[in-house]
């Protein structure tokens, strides 16, 4: 019996779907007022009131995608925010990596300053973008441009060193220019380091964008969820953290999706085309 | 079989050319500098002259490790002999040979291009209007046996095919001097049979001036008109050459059990083992 329903590649998909009905069950059951006894707390009240109850998050989650409808006015908000804040970050860290990756001087030059604004913990830099780009969008889009940038400008940067010296003598002997060894050999070789850091930087992007809205904004998911928590409404802080974990596991899929179309030329990870039956 | 004679000189003297020859080194050294630390110099090749004429096969053989590719990139103008000098045609080479077309040891296909992507890129480089590029380019495909595979990228072809695709990428310039750098090392030997003999082929429907690096003695001797053995590095120079009368057309598989080859093999490797020999023990002292 075992031997049939045990997790396998056949029923993976049904294991993990069990695996959350399990997680939200075992919530369920440990906040619901009255269902156990108290263990932990002094009355039954308190733990739905700091971990909230799974299905007035849901009911939540319903109303503001159903009943009300009022969610899709903050989801197109945070989702505008994090697609300017990595395009803009993307194109910008494209840019930067491939100029100072050609310039060794330029490199040289500016190489502490790019550490240290590196290693600066650039979220603090939020409350600044807020006072310089108000609370719109213009303020979240910055800080998520700075999330982005250096992923993507390091990666680039790299993808400019590592090109194989033998392809771009061949690139050379070939006739290509040195504008055509940009657009022919370095872009290339940068572009799909660009997206070897898609998904951490589309994520981080995503990161900016909700901070930004939580520190300081009028619209957005992450501005529902401060005003929630300012009422001490956990079920609705709950509902927007599983709306916004739903929202970037869709994101990721869209990113993957692209970076399979526009990658064709690389190998997949693991080596091997095929697979055996 | 045809009975052949083998004339096997050492002569380092050529016959005085009519034309200026496709490719001439003369009295070339190339020293490399240690960046980390610039007191340590490192001499590759010293006092090399090394003529190639117009349509001749040559091929340079020598022990792992003694400046054959460092030859080879000064030929292509990828890296300026330290002193020395080298004409191309008779004119004095500056910056890149743009005469020569080079065919790398290690993997040197645009891996984000497709076949047939990457053997248009150099006609494309060189301003063809990207239909008549890719009309050529497939053509050279078909040419080498590729004519099924030009939409398959580097990673999905076998080292083989990727070799074909490197010499169809190289040879539909059209270059007046092809340099080949060890070019079939990494093949297996029936497919390295195969494209000897297709680059045979090829370069007798067009005799162009070929340079070509290898360490293997037998595919120097098949292939060639003219070999030249270099000694153990470092500073390694021409201690030898020969010249190879076989008839033509050959076929480098048959022609290697042929009494000339054979006794032409063992004349060439009395000068070579010995340095092989030293080029062995220096590695040898290196590693330990």
């Amino acid at each position: 019996m075992w031997n049939l329903i045990k997790p396998q590649p056949r029923n993976l998909r049904l294991w993990q779907g069990l695996l959350l009905a399990a997680v939200f069950g075992l919530w369920h059951v440990l906040t619901v007022p009255g269902l156990l006894p108290n263990l932990v707390f002094d009355n039954d009240q308190q733990a739905a009131f700091f971990f909230g109850e799974p299905l007035k998050v849901a009911g939540r989650i319903w109303r503001w995608f159903v009943t009300d409808a009022d969610i899709y006015g903050h989801l197109g908000v945070t989702l505008v925010e994090t697609v300017l804040a990595f395009a803009i970050g993307a194109v910008a860290g494209l840019g930067g990596g491939l100029w100072l990756a050609l310039q060794p001087m330029a490199s040289a030059l500016l190489e502490p300053y790019i550490k240290a604004m590196n290693s600066m913990p650039r979220i603090i830099l939020a409350p600044i973008f807020a006072v310089w780009f108000g609370l719109g969008i213009a303020s979240k889009v910055a800080l998520g441009v700075t999330l982005v940038f250096f992923i993507v400008f390091f990666n680039v940067y790299q993808g400019v060193k590592e090109v194989p010296p033998v392809i771009l003598a061949n690139a050379r002997m070939l006739g290509a220019s040195p504008r055509q060894l940009l657009r022919h050999v370095y872009l290339p070789s940068a572009t799909s380091w660009v997206f070897s850091s898609l998904h951490t930087s589309v994520g981080l992007a995503f990161v900016g964008a909700v901070v930004g809205e939580y520190l300081g904004s009028a619209s957005g998911v992450g501005y529902l969820i401060h005003q929630a928590e300012g009422v001490f409404d956990i079920n609705t802080v709950m509902a927007g953290i599983l709306v916004l974990t739903a929202f970037a596991l869709a994101l990721d899929g869209a990113v993957g999706r692209i970076e399979r179309r526009l990658l064709t030329w690389q190998p997949r990870p693991g080596g091997s085309d095929t697979e055996q039956l | 079989m045809p009975i052949i004679a083998a004339s096997a000189a050492t002569s380092r003297t050529d016959p005085p050319p009519m034309t200026p020859p496709a490719l001439a080194l003369a009295d070339v050294s190339c020293t490399f500098v240690d960046r980390a630390n610039p007191a340590a110099r490192y001499t590759a090749v010293a006092g090399v002259t090394l003529t190639v004429g117009a349509g001749e096969f040559v091929s340079v053989v020598g022990p792992t490790g003694c400046g054959k590719s460092t030859l080879l990139n000064v030929g292509a103008g990828l890296l300026a002999p330290s002193t020395g000098t080298v004409q191309v045609f008779g004119e004095p080479l500056q910056g890149l040979n743009r005469r020569a077309g080079y065919m790398f040891q290690a993997e040197s296909l645009m891996p984000w291009r497709t076949a047939l992507q990457n053997v248009a890129a150099g006609l494309e480089f060189r301003g063809m209007p990207p239909a008549e590029a890719r009309e050529r380019a497939s053509d050279w495909l078909r040419r080498v046996g590729l004519g099924a595979f030009g939409d398959r990228y580097p990673h999905q072809m076998s080292g083989g095919m990727r070799k074909r695709a490197s010499l169809a990428q190289t040879l539909v310039l059209d270059p007046d001097i092809i340099l080949m750098d060890e070019p079939f090392s990494a093949l297996d030997i029936q497919t390295r049979q195969l494209m000897e003999n297709e680059v045979l082929a090829l370069w007798q429907a067009k005799k162009k001036a070929v340079l070509f690096i290898t360490h293997d003695l037998d595919e120097a001797i098949a292939m060639s008109d003219r070999v030249v053995v270099l000694s153990a590095g470092p500073a390694s120079r021409p201690i030898g050459e020969f010249a190879v009368d076989l008839p033509r057309p050959r076929d480098v598989a048959e022609v290697r059990t042929t009494a000339p080859f054979i006794a032409l093999h063992n004349a060439i490797w009395a000068v070579l083992r010995d340095e092989v020999l030293k080029g062995y023990q220096q590695q040898l002292q290196a590693g330990g």
